[in-house]
């Protein structure tokens, strides 16, 4: 099997950290992940801001770098749920606007095969113990767009439950949105700080060292909320505890 | 009421004084999430409750597809029935058919059941303007008239208010309206209920007309109904001579069978409850009993341009339940008159551009009123994809592109104030489209990372001014895999 890794634009630039840990964990699970140099955004950004034809040759771009592959895993509930579930409504749109179905069959071949990480794990490689080690009190937040676009479901907190010495601490209000939105966090600061500072309290009343989530756009608006706040707790991706090994631990 | 939404601030604006307001906040949040948690509960003991909500879709569906023909069939069973319909093209229209209609019975006061409708054209103001005067009977929408304050919610107008303050406005301004409350009221909720009571009571029995909206039209029979929980609207709709009831176009369903489906799901979806206390319906007239006449003004204010949006009429489907205002999390925090329309939370921001049209700063702003987290989707009882028609009309904002307006095509300019966003929009576009750009910018960032300041200038404020940003790190990932070749050489 052919597997890509489609990082997103976030997390190459901003978490590097996070991409190695998808590459040691699937590497450790016996794939052998490529990540093709050419990939660069999904247009999720321009999508959501209501500028659908700017992401569609972002899009086309997608589609293009990965379609050779057999599996593309990203480690972003939102990425994904853009390629999953917005690319073929961008391909229907583009439909009913008189451009025919060029852009649908472009992007339909990438649309079933791109897999969030923590669906790539429990549905494609079935493993829910990937043999992970962390050895702190978590507590995790069910992103909204993997929480509802993709319907992860159990599957990341299957995961969490199998690593060894984590304490996993159930997060009040786990399914209200954190407040970051994209463009919304700028475009309506207040209310998103308002979400944000909500959230956090709800974390910090885990008591847990570490809030866990499966998208690191959310986790840079949950964690700057949390370092403006001095809470002293810290935003890890699931990627970077399911990587974490005795032999080599996640700090 | 003095409430009316005009020049209202942009909703980014409204909702940061009510982000600041802790009375609200803890007024609304205590709402809100008492009744999400019950809802929650009563649509769990159903389970064929996504078959309902599919049926309901596909009822309202059908209904909107084929509204010219369902119309007509209602204007027939209502004639039929004894009843007169008069057909309204906008809010003015029905303002001033209303009005000729009170006006013809001699009357000076109206009694009112609860109805978005009205609202949504302000009836109330335009009747006063010609000094008839409209009484709400609706428990939540006294409140809101006495305290001349505006609706923040679709079913409890009055959440914005904790008890004391009603017990207060009750015993200011009540006497002016009518029989005064009672001396040292409590705040306690049967007591304020008992003052209502007995102040409404003498409105019902001297009123001669009563003005409704309803909650759905029988095509195949041309009855009315109205859900409700106080029976207030009972006594408005049986006891004055003169019923006027002013309905969206929308309200329709064809037939009887299928109010089965919404008698289920929008008592369970608005009050949590099973079935709602009172459910009236009336066909016509009927000699002995109730009203004897019987007016039917079909609204339109928008509706059919709405329709004529592929993607937006799916708007037109909902039921009015205020299920997606009790899980929002931006209603939650910013209230209901952020929204600048009688209809707030995430319906609002997508009917409210649609009925007004993305003209009004307010308008053009309520489409990014949203995360896009998807929890108002998720529980709509007629599936009602809002997260979808946000994107789409924030499309048409900052596109422009082909609308109907006031039955015509229309082509929209862009909306003003966008220009800097669309040209970083058409920046980022062109780097993304090539891997080389993205990376030289991310080998940029990473060298000037120790340059960066903590806080950002100009736009950037609205980021860093409540969080800190995230250190850039030493190399972009993409450097990492090629210096490494994705860890394989055992470097690090």
């Amino acid at each position: 099997m052919r597997v890509a890794l489609f990082l997103t634009c976030v997390n190459d630039t901003l978490y590097p950290d996070t991409g190695r840990a998808v590459v040691k964990l699937l590497t450790r699970l016996g794939v052998d992940v490529d990540f093709p140099a050419a990939q660069t955004c999904c247009g999720q950004a321009h999508y959501n801001t209501g500028y659908r034809h700017e992401a569609e040759p972002l899009a086309r771009h997608f589609a293009d770098v990965f379609g050779g592959y057999d599996a593309v895993v990203t480690p972003s509930g939102s990425c994904g749920a853009m390629v999953r579930e917005l690319y073929p409504r961008m391909g229907e749109r583009a439909r009913s606007e008189g451009r025919g179905d060029g852009l649908a069959a472009v992007l339909a071949p990438v649309v079933p095969k791109t897999y969030e990480l923590t669906e790539f794990l429990v549905d494609v490689l079935e493993v829910t113990d990937v043999g992970a080690y962390y050895p702190h009190r978590v507590t995790y937040h069910p992103t909204c767009h993997g929480l509802r676009s993709l319907g992860l479901g159990e599957r990341p907190l299957r995961l969490l439950r199998a690593v060894k010495e984590l304490e996993l601490v159930e997060l009040p209000g786990a399914d209200e949105c954190c407040g970051f939105g994209g463009t919304f966090a700028l475009k309506n600061a207040d209310v998103s700080a308002a979400m944000g500072a909500d959230k956090v309290r709800n974390a910090e009343s885990t008591g847990a060292e570490v809030l866990c989530a499966a998208d690191n756009s959310c986790l840079m608006h949950i964690g700057g909320t949390m370092s403006r706040l001095r809470t002293g707790m810290r935003p890890v991706h699931i990627a970077e505890i399911l990587a974490s090994t005795e032999e080599d631990p996640a700090v | 009421m003095s409430g009316t939404f005009v020049g209202m601030p942009a909703f980014p604006a409204a909702a940061r004084a009510a982000v600041r307001d802790t009375t609200l906040r803890g007024n609304l949040r205590h709402a809100t999430h008492t009744i999400r948690a019950k809802r929650a509960r009563a649509v769990a003991e159903l389970d064929d409750w996504e078959r309902l909500r599919q049926a309901g879709k596909r009822i309202k569906d059908h209904t909107l597809r084929h509204l010219d023909r369902y119309l007509e069939q209602l204007e027939e069973s209502v004639t039929a029935a004894g009843g007169v319909v008069h057909w309204a093209a906008d809010a003015d229209e029905a303002n001033r058919i209303v009005a000729e209609l009170v006006r013809a019975t001699g009357e000076t006061e109206v009694v009112k059941v609860k109805s978005m409708a009205t609202q949504e054209i302000a009836l109330n103001e335009a009747l006063e303007a010609q000094g008839i005067h409209a009484y709400e009977t609706d428990l939540a929408e006294l409140i809101v008239q006495l305290g001349k304050d505006r609706p923040s919610h679709i079913l409890v107008p009055a959440i914005h208010r904790n008890r004391g303050e009603i017990r207060d406005i009750f015993t200011r301004e009540m006497g002016a309206w009518g029989r005064p409350a009672p001396e040292g009221l409590p705040d306690t909720p049967a007591d304020l209920a008992d003052a209502a009571r007995l102040h409404l009571r003498e409105k019902f029995l001297r009123a001669k007309v009563g003005v409704s909206g309803a909650n759905f039209m029988v095509a195949e029979t041309g009855t009315l109904v109205v859900v409700e929980s106080e029976g207030n609207g009972r006594m408005c709709l049986t006891l004055p001579e003169t019923l006027i009831s002013v309905v969206g176009i929308e309200k329709i369903v064809p037939t009887w069978q299928d109010l089965e489906v919404f008698l289920q799901t929008l008592p369970r979806s608005s009050t949590a409850e099973r079935m709602n206390p009172y459910t009236s319906m009336w066909t016509g007239t009927t000699d002995g009993d109730g009203p004897r006449v019987f007016h039917l003004v079909l609204l339109d204010n928008g509706r059919t341009d709405t329709l004529a949006d592929e993607v937006g009429r799916q708007a037109l489907r909902c039921i009015r339940c205020s299920a997606c205002l009790n899980v929002c999390p931006v209603y939650e925090r910013a209230g209901g008159h952020a929204y600048g329309s009688v209809y707030p939370g995430p319906i609002g921001a997508i009917l409210s551009p649609q009925l007004r049209g993305t003209g009004s700063e307010i308008d053009a702003s309520l489409p990014y009123a949203s995360s896009l987290c998807g929890a108002c989707y998720e529980v709509c009882p007629v599936a009602i994809d809002i997260p979808e028609v946000l994107v789409h009309l924030r499309e048409r904002v900052v596109e422009g592109g082909e609308a109907v307006r006031e039955g015509s095509k229309v082509r929209l300019r862009p909306a003003k104030g966008h220009a800097a966003e669309r040209a970083a929009m058409r920046a980022a576009r062109w780097a993304l489209s090539r891997p080389g750009a993205l990376r030289a910018g991310q080998r940029l960032a990473s060298r000037t990372r120790r340059l960066h300041p903590r806080t950002l200038p100009g736009p950037g404020r609205a980021w860093s001014g409540t969080r800190d940003l995230p250190p850039v790190p030493a190399e972009p990932f993409r450097d990492w895999w090629q210096r490494t070749r994705g860890g394989k050489d055992g470097a690090k």
